[in-house]
């Protein structure tokens, strides 16, 4: 059943890209299609980016545990997304031209935040696998993959940062990021009063991606 | 041989309005084809029609002007649908649809300050005040994407020279309208409105600096800043005020709305300068709507006639 489900989300999660494709084959991206290419797929980034880190505290939340079975995959897509933006930059902004993108990524504060960000997704991506949760061990691999939240708040501000004068749009980014690295810190510095052999479900990652 | 001139040709007679509103069915298909993109060729550029028409115009005699340039004209639907207009929407896609109802008649624009004839003008007899030129007009938004855009209306200097500035006027201050009502944007603080624009009296009375009130031979639509409004091509858009309902002659440089927002970004002259960045991103390159690769960025966008307006200024500290 799980299955079924899980491409399901696989062909949603594609949704977007899908929009934009169809825009671009009917020439109905508007009159900047390469900025409505950047803006969009810089935008499903950071949904994705924010679905992943729902998963934990939702899962908490409501008890329903096989939303973890769903993390990896929303993860990897907010990296898929965040390469496609990046991709938009190097080739339809800058034409490959390095030299440009380094004076850039020192220069551009925003651009600097954007790339930390990206940068930062690589090792999530790579050790994504089965076989690297097995290599690391859960507890360096839990360790290693809160590089997420600091990719996240590089993206928010890497938004915040390019925007002209109207922040309401990052701001509320800013906002869902808070409540969920929020939630974090507060599960974090409450003591919990319960044994920790009832519950094992702090830190979920190996125990159901291992059920795959 | 017949030779027609250039103010015979009726802008109407090129191609059909409904015709070019369609453009976009032509690139169906074709339009984003990866060779196109690898050979860097401005998609746009290689599939529409060669001829880009005007509307059919309903602003009679409209002269042509010297200061027009040769280079495509940007279709008319990206200039209505692209375009930045803060008073309806952040989003440039907005303010085609938010401004639409926007009541553009009665508007009365009052001149004061320190001139001599101190008075509120009717927006049709300011019209009036001289024979609508057409200036073809590279524009060049501070973002970094530029149009060209056929403007439609007078030297500013001609409204200026019947106001009759006294001696101590040094600037001009515009104020764009601010009527939370009809317009959205400003129910929100995003910018500190009303709008307010300025510029040097030598600048505003330069030939180029025009007072807009039509576009592609028509009246200049609502989200394209009607009735009234500059056009600085030299200058960066914001430039450029929108829908003005006072013109104020001071002897103290006005504070322009972005500069007052953001000094360390935006300054009183806000000059074209390829060489002077914006903080937070290169002003080195646009990129022409319609066109796939960036083109460099002209010094005062190419108007090389308003350099001496600036002779002797530090451009770097002065953008």
């Amino acid at each position: 059943m799980i299955r079924y489900f899980k491409v399901a989300v696989f062909v949603a999660c594609l949704v977007p890209l899908g929009i934009l494709g169809w825009g671009a084959y009917h020439g109905d991206l508007g009159a900047n299609p390469i900025e409505k290419v950047t803006h969009s797929t810089g935008d499903w980034t950071l949904i994705f980016l924010l679905i992943t880190l729902a998963i934990t505290p939702l899962r908490k939340l409501t008890g329903q545990l096989w939303l973890i079975r769903f993390r990896r995959m929303l993860g990897l897509f907010a990296f898929f997304y965040a390469s496609l933006h990046l991709t938009t930059y190097v080739w339809l902004d800058k034409f490959f031209d390095l030299h440009e993108m380094l004076v850039d990524i020192g220069k551009r504060k925003f651009i600097t935040a954007g790339m930390t960000a990206l940068v930062l997704m690589i090792p999530l991506a790579i050790t994504s696998t089965r076989g690297w949760i097995r290599r690391l061990g859960g507890r360096n691999w839990n360790l290693l993959h809160r590089l997420i939240y600091f990719s996240a708040i590089a993206s928010v501000v890497h938004y915040l940062w390019l925007v002209k004068a109207d922040i309401r749009k990052p701001l509320q980014y800013a906002f869902v990021l808070a409540l969920l690295l929020g939630y974090r810190i507060v599960n974090w510095a409450v003591p919990k009063p319960e044994p920790s052999a009832v519950r094992n479900t702090r830190k979920g990652p190996p125990e159901p991606l291992a059920s795959e | 041989m017949l030779i027609k001139k250039a103010e015979d040709l009726k802008s109407s007679e090129i191609t059909p309005k409904s015709l070019y509103m369609n453009r976009r069915a032509f690139l169906t298909g074709t339009a984003l084809t990866g060779g196109a993109m690898i050979a860097g060729i401005g998609v746009r550029e290689a599939m529409s029609p060669s001829v880009i028409a005007h509307a059919s115009a309903n602003i009679d005699g409209i002269q042509k002007s010297s200061f027009s340039t040769s280079e495509k004209i940007t279709p008319y639907t990206d200039v209505t649908h692209y375009n930045n207009y803060y008073e309806f929407s952040t989003d440039k896609e907005g303010p085609a649809d938010l401004a639409k109802n926007f009541k553009t008649r009665p508007w009365t624009v009052t001149v004061d300050g320190l001139v001599k004839k101190k008075q509120v003008l009717d927006v049709d007899s300011i019209i009036k005040l001289a024979s609508p030129e057409e200036r073809i007009y590279r524009h060049r938004c501070v973002e970094g994407w530029s149009i060209v855009v056929p403007w439609v209306g007078f030297s500013l200097s001609e409204l200026i020279k019947k106001a009759e500035p006294l001696p101590k006027a040094k600037f001009v201050e515009f104020t764009s309208a601010n009527d939370p009502k009809q317009m959205p944007g400003v129910r929100v603080p995003v910018l500190d409105w009303p709008y307010v624009e300025g510029l040097r009296l030598d600048e505003a009375m330069h030939p180029l600096a025009l007072l807009c009130f039509g576009m592609y031979g028509e009246a200049l639509p609502n989200q394209d800043g009607a009735p009234l409004r500059l056009v600085l091509p030299w200058k960066y858009g914001f430039k450029s005020a929108k829908a003005i309902v006072r013109i104020r002659f001071t002897d103290s440089q006005p504070l322009n709305t972005w500069q007052k927002t953001a000094s360390n970004e935006y300054g009183f002259y806000a000059n074209v300068n390829p060489n002077v960045d914006h903080p937070r991103w290169s002003q080195a390159k646009e990129r022409r709507l319609g066109e796939f690769l960036k083109r460099p960025t002209l010094m005062f966008n190419g108007y090389d006639q308003v350099a001496s307006l600036y002779s002797g200024m530090d451009l770097k500290k002065n953008f």
